[in-house]
């Protein structure tokens, strides 16, 4: 099972490659990680999904927990939740047959995802789009005909819901 | 008061009690060198003759002490020969701190002359390490550093220091009051509903064990230790770490447990229905196959860290806390309930433990032609009466050490369980002799370990440190050939080494004593001389070429399975 785990340290230089070190060194895989200073700027927020059973998950909180930069340690999975990804598709358009109508197609698709066009040129239009994995998925099969040059992706962030911290 | 980060460096020394430091000097070092010139006798510091050399150093006095081990290297290549100390340290969980020199901050990062990644290279090897590159955080970080390290599960902490940092002047205040880390809050006392429940299950277990291991003596709680096991009346076993917290004669003590544990030991462990894990972290050298390891027990585990907890074995019961302070309290809880009054009769278990220890799984016979490693070790005990600092590299050798040096007391025991350091032994019984100037430190070693740090000798001698060398000369890395006996049918790939220094000959081109022997009955005599010399001696006893290590649990196989060897 995938959990979200967040994790506030001090916003130090190396806490990232501690925290990273950690998952190499075990073995723990990590599937995304964000990191970005919070508040004051004297702590950061690293946000980290990875997969593993109970046994290992456990591990991975107290192996963080120990790590002396550490403030605090949550899996996010083991309550409500909400969490958000965003991500940038670049569509490429500029293929002879293409006409007006693809390019419609799209912005229909674009719209069903509540997604937007960020960037336009003759040949290619940059969807960014924001939701939970599912969606990301979704609406990354439905351009996939369409022609995806690139992709690009933040890993999830999330936040407990309700009083929960 | 206005200071230089090297003076700092001294000053902060000084207000952590150190007063002696081991290190090796090189230029990006020459500042904080030039200010330990100008300490003079108030901060002692040893010139080992490789930096290895002075991390194992300093870790062997800690060690032997409790207090922290102090190592001073310079940037590059001294940080990079600092590496293994401080890994041995870090896998043994010792209390230390690591200075290392760092090239001037303007040039960090630019392939500079003597340049490493420090920190980079020690973060997975150091309990917490730390770049200084503002001389105004130094006092604070180097306070820290000793916090750190001497705290919850102890480890060596590293502090790199650039060049024009220890350089720079800055504002000096006197340490004022305890560290805090709003980061880092180790955990002291045990839950208290636990401990009463963990009191609950030792009352009601039929065959309770005590495994005991390092954290018994990392947290000084060895008396406490004994007082609960002669309070219940327990059998207690330790793992190679956890030796001289109980004494070995005595009839509660079973021996070591694991791979080359003893067979009452091992047995124990396989039939006990509760087991009493107290500062131990159930290694692979320990439980062998996990599926097969105490299978009839409920788990009680005492741990200050809580990822030693069911990392490796689930626990029934876990109490996160620090040794000494958990024994007792448990030990109030039974003296309260005056339990020690009336402890369950456990007759029936004692009985069948003594049906094992009868079979005197480490016998061993000594004839009159060749020497028998154990034999020597034996004696050694006999002749120091158990109450020697006994330091020791890998291999066989240590293994028998641990099996036959019958230790009384606690710290008295200074040898790499975890990484297995070849080159521990001499360099950690300098730190201990250092320490304990008037007190008999012995290295045990084999010939193979102690040509990885032979150098030392320098030193020894240097500080006219009276450390007595005991060389089992079996002319094989012996450990790793009686793994190819065993299993890979006697091919004996790179580890004949019978091509050796004549070892009397270099211990006296070094100006110390040298003994050989390779007669049974010439081991005691050698053994009286060596101990009684007041220099450095190192005696070459030329042993039997093969014999093995036994009892031993193949690796990965269940503890009750071991081979027993040749004799039974
Ligand atoms: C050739 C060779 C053979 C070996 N064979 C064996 C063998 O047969 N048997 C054997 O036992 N070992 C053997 N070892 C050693 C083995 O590899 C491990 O080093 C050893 O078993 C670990 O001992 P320990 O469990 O006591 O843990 P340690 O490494 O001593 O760890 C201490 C534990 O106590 C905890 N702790 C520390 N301080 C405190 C405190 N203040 N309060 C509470 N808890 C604390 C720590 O968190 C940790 O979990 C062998 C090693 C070698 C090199
Ligand atoms: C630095 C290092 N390299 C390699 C090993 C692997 N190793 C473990 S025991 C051993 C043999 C040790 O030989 P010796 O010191 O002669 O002791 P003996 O086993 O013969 O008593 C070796 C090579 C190690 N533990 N440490």
């Amino acid at each position: 099972m995938k959990h979200i785990i967040s994790v506030l340290v001090e916003n130090e230089s190396g806490v990232l490659s501690r925290v990273s070190g950690l998952f190499s060194a075990r073995g723990f895989n990590i599937e995304s990680l964000t990191v970005a200073p919070v508040g004051d700027k004297q702590t950061s927020r690293i946000t980290l999904v990875t997969e593993g059973d109970g046994p290992i998950i456990e591990q991975i909180l107290k192996q963080l927990n120990k790590l002396i930069p550490v403030i605090q340690v949550v899996n996010l999975s083991e309550g409500p939740h909400v969490g958000r990804e965003l991500m940038l598709i670049k569509v490429s358009t500029d293929r002879p047959q293409q006409d007006k109508s693809v390019r419609n197609e799209i912005m229909h698709i674009v719209s069903i995802f509540r997604a937007q066009v960020v960037d336009a040129t003759p040949t290619s239009l940059i969807i960014e789009v924001t939701g939970d994995n599912d969606k990301l998925h979704a609406c990354l099969a439905m351009l996939e005909p369409f022609g995806v040059a690139e992709v690009v992706r933040t890993g999830q962030v999330a936040l407990a819901r309700g009083n929960r911290k | 008061m206005q200071l230089t980060g090297a003076e700092i460096v001294v000053k902060c020394l000084q207000e952590q009690g150190v007063s002696t430091v081991f290190g090796y000097p090189g230029g990006a070092a020459l500042y904080i060198y030039d200010e330990i010139h100008k300490a003079g006798k108030s901060l002692t510091h040893i010139l080992s003759r490789h930096e290895q050399g002075a991390l194992h150093a300093a870790d062997g006095y800690a060690r032997a002490t409790g207090r922290p081990g102090v190592a001073l290297v310079t940037s590059g290549p001294g940080a990079t020969n600092a590496v293994t100390g401080l890994a041995t340290a870090y896998m043994d969980s010792i209390p230390m701190v690591c200075i290392s020199a760092q090239v001037p901050v303007p040039l960090i990062g630019n392939d500079a002359f003597q340049e490493v990644d420090t920190v980079g290279i020690t973060r997975s090897c150091t309990k917490h390490n730390f770049l200084v590159r503002d001389v105004r955080d130094l006092a604070r970080v180097l306070r820290e550093a000793f916090y750190i390290a001497t705290s919850g599960r102890p480890g060596p902490v590293l502090v790199d220091i650039p060049k024009d940092v220890s350089n720079t002047k800055t504002e000096y205040t006197p340490a004022a009051g305890e560290v805090s880390i709003r980061s880092y809050r180790p955990t002291a006392k045990g839950n208290q509903r636990q401990v009463r429940r963990a009191v609950e299950m030792l009352q009601a277990a039929r065959r309770p064990l005590l495994y005991t291991g390092g954290g018994v003596i990392l947290s000084n709680g060895w008396e406490e230790l004994r007082r609960l096991t002669y309070a219940l009346n327990l059998p207690i076993t330790h793992t190679l770490m956890g030796l001289g917290a109980f004494p070995a004669k005595d009839r509660q003590f079973l021996g070591m447990l694991g791979m080359h544990g003893t067979y009452e030991a091992n047995m124990a462990v396989s039939h006990c229905d509760l087991l009493v894990a107290v500062g131990a972290r159930f290694d692979d050298r320990v439980t062998g196959k996990i599926s097969a390891f105490a299978p009839h027990a409920k788990i009680i585990h005492i741990d200050v860290d809580p990822t030693s907890i069911s990392k490796n074995v689930r626990v029934d019961l876990p109490i996160v806390g620090d040794v000494r302070l958990v024994l007792e309290q448990i030990n109030a809880v039974i003296q309260e309930e005056k339990l020690d009054q009336q402890p369950p009769d456990r007759q029936a278990w004692w009985q069948e433990i003594e049906q094992w220890r009868k079979k005197r799984g480490l016998r061993f016979t000594q004839g009159s032609d060749v020497i028998e490693s154990q034999y020597v070790i034996q004696s050694l005990c006999t002749l120091t009466d158990g109450q020697a600092i006994v330091a020791t590299d890998v291999g066989q050798h240590q293994m028998w050490a641990a099996q036959f040096y019958g230790f009384q007391e606690a710290r008295n025991w200074l040898t790499s369980g975890g990484l297995g350091t070849m080159g521990y032994g001499l360099p950690a019984a300098m730190g201990a002799q250092v320490a304990f100037p008037e007190r008999q430190v012995v290295v045990i070693t084999g010939d193979g370990s102690i040509q990885m740090n032979i150098q030392e000798l320098g030193t020894c001698l240097h500080y006219r440190l009276p450390v007595k060398i005991v060389i089992l000369n079996n002319g094989f890395l012996g450990m790793v050939r009686q793994w190819q006996e065993l299993f890979y049918e006697s091919r004996y790939a790179q580890t004949d080494i019978a091509v050796a220094p004549d070892f009397v000959k270099l211990a006296e081109s070094y100006g110390a004593l040298g003994l050989r022997t390779d007669r049974p009955d010439e081991v005691i005599p050698l053994l009286r001389q060596g101990l009684a010399h007041p220099g450095t001696v190192l005696m070459d006893f030329r042993v039997r070429r093969e014999s093995n290590v036994y009892p031993m649990v193949p690796a990965g196989g269940a503890l009750q399975d071991m081979l027993l060897g040749e004799l039974l």
